[in-house]
């Protein structure tokens, strides 16, 4: 060989450092790359290695206006298991503890097993803490099982289920709306959970565990550095009255209807009964899915919310709405008379009124026949001729200002509106033209008129209050107790614009109701009380509703009461109003001392028996002489089984 | 005696073993985070595998003494001796040794086992510089070709029947010595470009692959010929007769030769297929934990990728991960320093070499360590394929760091008796 090339030969080392450092040099560029410059995959390794668990607050409590709990949350206990650490375990003991039997024992392993075997998976949901006390002791034993806390709602005197609502797993509709919530997560679903649910949730936190390649916890990220505590849902203070809305649903069993009572100068409602109601505890825990579909199917409807959502024709008490917007109208005066002629419409045999005090007392058809005549025929000043038209308008933005036919901003869900008809109702329904003959059923609360139990409640305040009334809500305040907080509109005054003096008479004809011979509603009294009230009976095509709105004292209201019994076999001051008494009577008096009275409407069955009556559609026809809208829940799409109005009324009280 | 150890001592060349103990520490380091769970911290716990490879490496340390008080002429002249006995337990080891993820290339010996492939790179090593160092030997000789082809194909072939490919590959890199040696250029030029066309092939249509290449080679046959009319045909034809054969023969080996595994790794790695559950797993995990070291990395035990075991394989073949996780940029840039340090040093020392056996066994181990490292770490950033073969003295194991050891240290003995009479 010679030196030259050796020489050459061993320059090749040259190349060999050269690759060996172009190699180097490649990965030192891809390792900038992969560690310094692309970030993603620090995000992926986060991805991976870290479990984001979420921490579930605690929802709110719910108390009644005197701070009795109404809703509290009970510890149940989910039995959780992780299949692969499953051992040796005793599994003819295990399923007596648990209650279940060997083949569900097997089917629901199997489910947890396909799901995943090191992940842990629901075995058994919600057992009670009752159920759960005998397993507890012996759970060491079974190697792969624990239990998780969790809470459901409870309420320990099972009432007000149509105040307080249910909560319910939230559906994907809404996961996708508010990406707050997670499959799984709880949410309202009805009553004051629903409308107050962002109080009473709280705030969701999180827990950053570090998980295996398994996906087993290895404990917690940082420490906890990142971890966020779940905030604790807010309190509510509700304005029932929890002694009197058990009486309330007492006074309610075995009836269809509903009683809502207000506390006129806050517009606090003290008890809302919508019968027949249900047992709130059993949409609550573990049988919640069987129990609503029960509910659901059942034919007397008791997730129907009555006060909110049932329109009825409101019969006689909306005379007094009529005397008083007549009056502010300046079409009667306080001693305006008119024969009581039966020709006009029918009614039942009493002298003729000579004054708007009698014709409320007495409750007098043609009287009011009359009276709503002269609110609709007035004269239009720009045309100056009778103008029904420029009459109902008036009428029909007065009966508003008195929360008619408008959505009663109450905090409960699917509220509706009732009607109160306009010209361009009128307009559509009767293309060929229509005059006061044609609507003037309207005049003794029936014809189009349609009124929800919460607006007859709101009017007795109104007419408490002499012209004003707050919003009625079911919420006092929210919050914890050193931060209690309400909503603004709660506490601002509604005024009716009907001048001060026209209550006067409204309040003295509810008085003589009471009080006076032939007054319709002499069963409202209640002895050493000023009770003020107004009676009707709507005319239906099964038996007549029974209705009653009253209000006591007379001087300083302390309570405002609509009471509504469908298909009573009598008028509203056979059923409506002794009820109506007996409210009043608990609520100021503490107590009822007529336990006779008391007793006599706790057990008296008034209605039909079930069915009661088909929906009858609004029909067009020329003597245009029924409808009342019939009622449909917005949920469940139930049909009001109860409301179809007829004005064929020949009755009034 | 006193005397050469002294001799020997002042000789040695200590930033080599400076750079083997670093390496070896590292190794350690990071194969206690992989298996570290907080349970076990007992660094000489024999349970897990740091405490085991705390055992290995003391037995290192011991091969390493040992190895630098033997007479370095001892090694050359058993060279073909322990050729034949690393040959013989390869055979062993088809016979009856046991399966381990799929290569059978475990000799079980009571409670341990030794690779016998590991060993053997080491025995090639060996008889390899053994045969080319003999004065009467001349790498044109066709002979001699042949037979040193001969001595490197053996083992290869041996380990491929394990079923080992990675560890097959590795022979691979005599190719360096060989060409230092005096194997023609040609052979390099052909080994890249083959690779290249073997990943085109894999990518383009082949027969496509073909019709471009042609058409690049006749143009550019044309552009030549015009410039210089003794540009001859014959050689352009023969470019593309090399091209298509190479592209075709890609086609069959990959589609007919190539297992189904190894086809999805490289499918994977070509970016052909996503599959991040299946083939793609291992090197897409790989570089979450690699890339999510970031610049100064995660710190000791703080990664958790390499704790909570999403990486697989991280503290043998994938200890890569480890490092990249904890310690991040900074840590694997000075890893990839000193592994090409080591090599482009073990170069540079066998340069120096009086002894034509110590220049070739220098140049044979470090093409060998670089292999290991150019591999083993390509594949964890996703630049290679997936091919199990461990990173020199970090990944767990006793037979490789043992392996490793000897080779290397058996070198520092040459080299550190360099400037004694031959």
């Amino acid at each position: 060989m010679s030196n030259s090339t050796k020489n050459a030969l061993a320059s090749r080392r040259f190349i060999i450092m050269g690759i060996f450092v172009f190699i180097g040099l490649v990965y030192a560029i891809r390792l900038l790359y992969l560690q310094v410059i692309d970030d993603t995959y620090a995000e992926l390794a986060d991805r991976n290695a870290l479990r984001y668990v979420t921490q579930y607050p605690s929802r709110g409590l719910i108390y009644d206006r005197k701070g009795k709990l109404l809703v509290y949350n009970e510890v149940v206990y989910d039995l959780m298991v992780i299949p692969r650490q499953v051992k040796n375990i005793d599994t003819n003991m295990f399923c007596s503890l648990v209650k279940i039997t060997k083949e569900d024992f097997n089917k629901k392993m199997d489910k947890a097993k396909k799901y995943s075997m090191y992940a842990p998976s629901f075995f058994e949901k919600q057992i009670s803490k009752e159920d759960f006390a005998s397993l507890q002791e012996k759970i060491y034993m079974f190697q792969g099982f624990y239990a998780q806390k969790r809470t459901i709602r409870s309420y320990p005197d099972s009432i007000a289920a149509a105040v307080l609502g249910y909560i319910g797993e939230v559906n994907e509709a809404r996961i996708e709306k508010e990406p707050y919530y997670k499959r799984g997560d709880y949410i309202g679903m009805s009553g004051l959970e629903k409308s107050y649910e962002k109080e009473l949730r709280g705030v969701k936190g999180s827990k950053i565990t570090l998980v295996d390649v398994h996906n087993r916890e290895k404990g917690s990220f940082q420490n906890g550095k990142y971890d966020q505590a779940a905030i604790t849902g807010k309190n509510l203070y509700s304005t029932i009255d929890a002694d009197l809305q058990k009486y309330a649903e007492k006074l309610m069993k075995n009836k269809r209807g509903s009683i809502v009572a207000i506390e006129p100068s806050t517009g606090e409602v003290l008890c809302f009964v919508s019968a027949p109601s249900y047992e709130p505890n059993l949409l609550a825990g573990r049988e919640r899915g069987n129990n609503y579909k029960k509910l659901l199917d059942d034919i007397s409807k008791p997730l129907f919310n009555r006060a909110l959502m049932a329109e009825y024709p409101p019969g006689s008490i909306f005379k007094i709405a009529q005397a008083l917007v007549a009056l502010d109208m300046g079409v009667i005066s306080a001693n305006t008379g008119f024969p009581c002629d039966k020709g006009l419409v029918g009614c039942h045999n009493h002298p003729s009124a000579s004054t708007v005090r009698d014709a409320i007392k007495m409750s007098c058809n043609p009287y009011f026949y009359r009276v709503f005549q002269r609110e609709v025929q007035q004269v239009n000043p720009r045309t100056g001729k009778i103008d029904s038209k420029f009459g109902l308008a008036l009428w029909t933005a007065a009966m508003k200002r008195m929360g008619f036919g408008v959505i009663t901003d109450i905090d409960l869900p699917n509220v509706r509106k009732g009607s109160i008809p306009d010209t361009n109702f009128y307009n559509k329904w009767y293309p060929s033209g229509w005059n006061f003959h044609t609507i003037y059923s309207n005049s003794i609360g029936q014809g189009e008129v349609g009124v929800v139990p919460i607006q007859m409640a709101n009017f007795a305040a109104l007419v408490a209050n002499r012209g004003w009334y707050i919003t009625p809500h079911l919420v006092k305040a929210y919050g914890d107790d050193n931060h209690k907080k309400i909503y603004s509109k709660y506490l601002q005054k509604h005024y009716s614009l009907i001048a001060s003096s026209w209550w006067n008479i409204a309040v003295e004809g509810m008085w003589a109701v009471v009080h006076e011979g032939g007054g319709t509603g002499r069963r409202a009294d209640v002895p050493g009380l000023e009770v003020c009230g107004k009676t009707g009976t709507a005319q239906n095509i099964g038996a007549d509703h029974s209705v009653f709105i009253s209000f006591a004292p007379k001087v300083n209201p302390q309570i405002a009461v609509s009471v509504y019994v469908e298909n009573a076999r009598g008028g509203g001051g056979t059923w409506a109003a002794p009820i109506a008494g007996l409210i009043i009577e608990k609520y100021i008096k503490g107590k009822v001392e007529r336990e006779d009275v008391e007793k006599m409407y706790m057990e008296a069955m008034p209605c039909q028996p079930l069915p009661l009556v088909r929906v009858q559609q609004p029909k067009k026809s020329n003597n245009k002489q029924q409808n009342t809208t019939n009622s449909q829940a917005t949920e469940n799409k139930q049909n009001n089984t109860s409301t179809t109005g007829n004005t064929n009324s020949t009755n009034s009280d | 005696m006193e005397r050469s150890g002294k001799k020997i001592l002042a000789n040695v060349e200590w930033k080599v073993v400076i750079a083997f103990l670093f390496l070896v520490f590292v190794g350690w380091l990071n194969i206690y985070a992989a298996v570290y769970d907080g349970e076990h911290s007992n660094i000489f716990d024999m349970s897990c595998r740091y405490g085991k490879q705390m055992m290995w490496i003391g037995a290192a340390l011991v091969i390493a003494l040992f190895v630098m008080v033997t007479d370095p002429k001892f090694f050359s002249q058993t060279s073909y001796i322990v050729y034949l006995i690393c040959i013989a337990m390869l055979f062993v080891v088809l016979i009856m040794g046991s399966v381990t993820k799929g290569a059978k290339s475990w000799l079980g010996i009571g409670e341990f086992g030794i690779q016998p492939s590991e060993f053997a790179k080491l025995g090639t090593a060996l008889a390899l510089s053994k045969l080319l160092s003999a004065i009467n030997v001349d790498m044109k000789e066709l002979k001699t070709k042949l037979t040193a082809i001969g001595i490197v194909l053996l083992p290869m072939a041996l380990v491929l029947l394990q079923n080992d490919t990675g560890s097959a590959l590795v022979y691979c890199s005599f190719v360096f010595v060989l060409f230092r040696e005096g194997l023609s250029s040609y052979v390099l030029i052909f080994g890249v470009s083959a690779i290249i066309l073997f990943v085109l092939a894999l990518i383009i249509n082949p027969y496509l692959l073909i019709g471009i290449l042609s058409g690049a080679t006749l143009i550019l046959y044309f552009i030549l010929h015009r410039r210089n009319r003794s540009v001859k045909f014959i050689y352009f034809l023969g470019i593309i007769a090399f091209c298509s054969i190479v592209i075709l023969g890609v086609d069959f080996a990959y589609n007919d030769v190539l297992g189904s595994h190894q086809r999805e790794r490289i499918e994977v790695l070509l970016g052909q297929k996503q599959d991040f559950k299946g083939a793609g797993y291992n090197v897409n995990q790989s570089k979450i934990a690699i890339g999510s070291g970031g610049f100064f990395g995660k710190g000791f035990l703080e990664g958790t990728q390499t704790k909570f075991n999403f990486v697989p394989e991280q503290d043998t073949d994938f200890i890569f991960c480890t490092v990249g996780e904890e310690w991040g940029f900074v840590g694997s840039i000075i890893l990839v320093f000193v592994y090409v340090w080591l090599c482009v040093k073990l170069i540079k020392m066998a340069e120096r070499q009086r002894s034509n056996f110590a220049r070739l066994y220098g140049y044979s181990i470090a093409g060998i360590i670089f292999f290991h490292f150019f591999v083993n770490i390509g594949m964890t950033i996703g630049l290679l394929p997936v091919i199990g073969i461990p990173l020199p003295f970090l990944s767990y194991g006793g037979s490789s760091l043992w392996a490793f050891t000897l080779m290397l240290f058996i070198f520092i003995r040459q080299d550190a008796a360099r400037g004694e009479l031959i």
